[in-house]
């Protein structure tokens, strides 16, 4: 595997530190005249997702991480894998564990294309669109008249999420709901 | 971004990062520099961008260039020069009196928010002047330039304890290593700086950034161990250079010596350095015989400094990122 010099970390290179991948988020070079230069570099674990500061000494170097973000169709799962398919027609399935699902679990809808992470060649995250639609499964009945009123109530959808909704939203609705917040966007016209 | 890409609805990459305005103000800046030293009848020099020699610096890398051999030059290397101060002292050794000039000077792999591997520098030299006096020039060029209020003079020693409680003449190399690992919590990193690279971590993560806010700073009096091409004298029983550097805003602008004239001196400077090259696994670098000879032949007792162009810029402007007054830094040249 390729590796990179200090000298080539930018934002969103992915590299190996203490045998963990991660993800460059900034690297600051800082150098006096006639001294030591140093990279303060800012990193993302993608194991933990714990942020990790460090400090080198510019010019050494770290392994690159053999890690990619492929789009992959959401297939079933079988209770203890999700399993995921390629969208360029190879039909290569990946097998994503808990870990890796993580809280997109929530947001998964057979069918729909998710940002699967490999790591390796394994599923190491799975990031869900900024958007999904889903169909509430149980609400309180719908309220008419009340569009205007504001107030909310819980809705749960067929994923088992449950995201505030105006209290207008009635079962079998289909909702678009911004994954980056867990709000609800807007009804689906179906 | 590197590598020609740019992020979608960024400026294409065949675009400059300086405004016009700003380039306006490059132009205005180096009319500045000429009328000061027209003015001071200083004159202006122009010597080799491309060298036979490179330097010796510990933490300064050449960038080499392969020409083909021509008469009189039959090796097959060149380096693009990191500052024209040897061929300026070849000049000053022949009775050039007062000089400057401004060039674009080259460091290898130097990139991030004050850096590019190639910038513009001011050079100048001033026989028979030394550390002190050159200071009160430089402060004249710059606080001039930008309208800031005269610098004051705090040494090396004086910064380092005020600002992180150590003494750098006297601390031993545990004690430097603690500061370190203070200051990046990284173990690992620590138990590789020697003295001196323990030093420049302190020196600029935590002394530099607080530097030059109320009005600019020199820092005098560096370690002799960073003396570089400044001569060594002793300050209350420690050895100490007479190098300085201007800070202005944090930033760093210049670094001048009232300079070493010893060549014997200079050669072990040179020898030393590339021993440490060898110990770090660093190319060694031949040693400019051409300098050196000049040295023998006699260097007048003189000062000389060195002046980011591009840094000064930046505080003119007010910009934060040395992109914003380069017309194509080095990832879109």
């Amino acid at each position: 595997m390729a590796s990179y010099s200090t000298n080539e970390f930018r934002g969103g290179l992915k590299v190996l530190l203490d045998g963990d991948p991660c993800v460059i988020l900034e690297n600051e070079f800082v150098k006096p005249g006639k001294g030591q230069a140093f990279n303060r570099v800012k990193l993302r674990n993608l194991m933990t997702n714990r942020v990790w500061e460090r400090t080198f000494k510019s010019g050494e170097s770290l392994e690159a991480a053999d890690v990619m973000d492929q789009d992959m169709e959401y297939l079933y799962t079988d209770g203890e894998f999700w399993h995921f398919m390629k969208t360029d027609g190879s039909f290569e399935q990946y097998p994503a564990d808990a870990k890796a699902v993580g809280d997109t679990v929530k947001w998964l809808k057979e069918q729909d294309v998710y940002t699967v992470t490999l790591y390796n060649g394994a599923p190491l995250s799975v990031t869900p669109p900024n958007f999904v639609e889903l169909e509430v499964v149980e609400t309180d009945p719908g309220m008419k008249g009340d569009t205007a009123q504001g107030g909310s109530k819980p809705a749960t959808l067929t994923t088992g999420a449950v995201v505030q909704v105006p209290l207008f939203i009635s079962i079998g609705e289909v909702l678009k709901v911004d994954t980056r917040t867990g709000e609800y966007v807007n009804r689906v016209k179906s | 971004m590197g590598r020609g890409q740019s992020l979608p609805g960024a400026a294409p990459s065949w675009q400059p990062t300086a405004t016009r305005q700003v380039l306006e103000g490059r132009a205005r800046q180096l009319d500045w520099v000429r009328g000061f030293f027209a003015q001071r009848g200083v004159l202006e020099v122009e010597t080799p961008v491309l060298g036979q020699c490179g330097i010796t610096d510990v933490n300064i890398d050449c960038i080499a260039a392969a020409p083909q051999p021509v008469a009189g030059w039959t090796h097959s290397t060149g380096w693009l020069q990191t500052s024209p101060e040897y061929h300026m002292k070849r000049l000053l050794a022949a009775g050039s009196g007062s000089i400057y000039q401004v060039s674009h000077v080259f460091r290898n792999g130097e990139r991030g928010r004050r850096h590019n591997p190639e910038f513009s520098l001011l050079e100048w030299y001033r026989p028979g002047w030394n550390d002190e006096q050159l200071m009160d020039e430089v402060a004249a060029l710059v606080c001039g330039w930008l309208g800031a209020p005269e610098p004051e003079r705090m040494s090396y020693r004086q910064l380092m304890r005020a600002h992180a409680g150590l003494d750098p003449m006297t601390a031993d190399l545990p004690e430097l290593r603690n500061a370190c690992y203070s200051l990046t919590g990284d173990a690992a990193l620590v138990d590789q700086l020697d003295r001196d690279s323990c030093l420049d971590l302190v020196m600029s993560f935590r002394v530099e950034p607080a530097l030059g806010f109320d009005r600019p700073v020199f820092v005098t009096r560096y370690p002799a161990s960073q003396a570089a091409l400044a001569r060594i004298s002793e300050e209350d029983g420690c050895p100490v250079a007479h190098r300085f550097e201007l800070y202005v805003q944090g930033i760093e602008l210049c670094n001048g010596y009232w300079e070493l004239t010893d060549a014997d001196e200079q050669r072990q400077r040179f020898e030393a350095d590339n021993a440490r090259r060898r110990e770090l696994g660093k190319p060694e670098m031949p040693v400019d015989e051409r300098l050196l000879a000049a040295l023998e032949a006699g260097l007048p007792e003189c000062a000389g400094v060195a002046l980011g162009l591009d840094r000064l810029l930046m505080l003119k402007c007010g910009v934060d990122d040395i992109s914003e007054v380069l017309a194509f830094p080095a990832e879109r040249s």
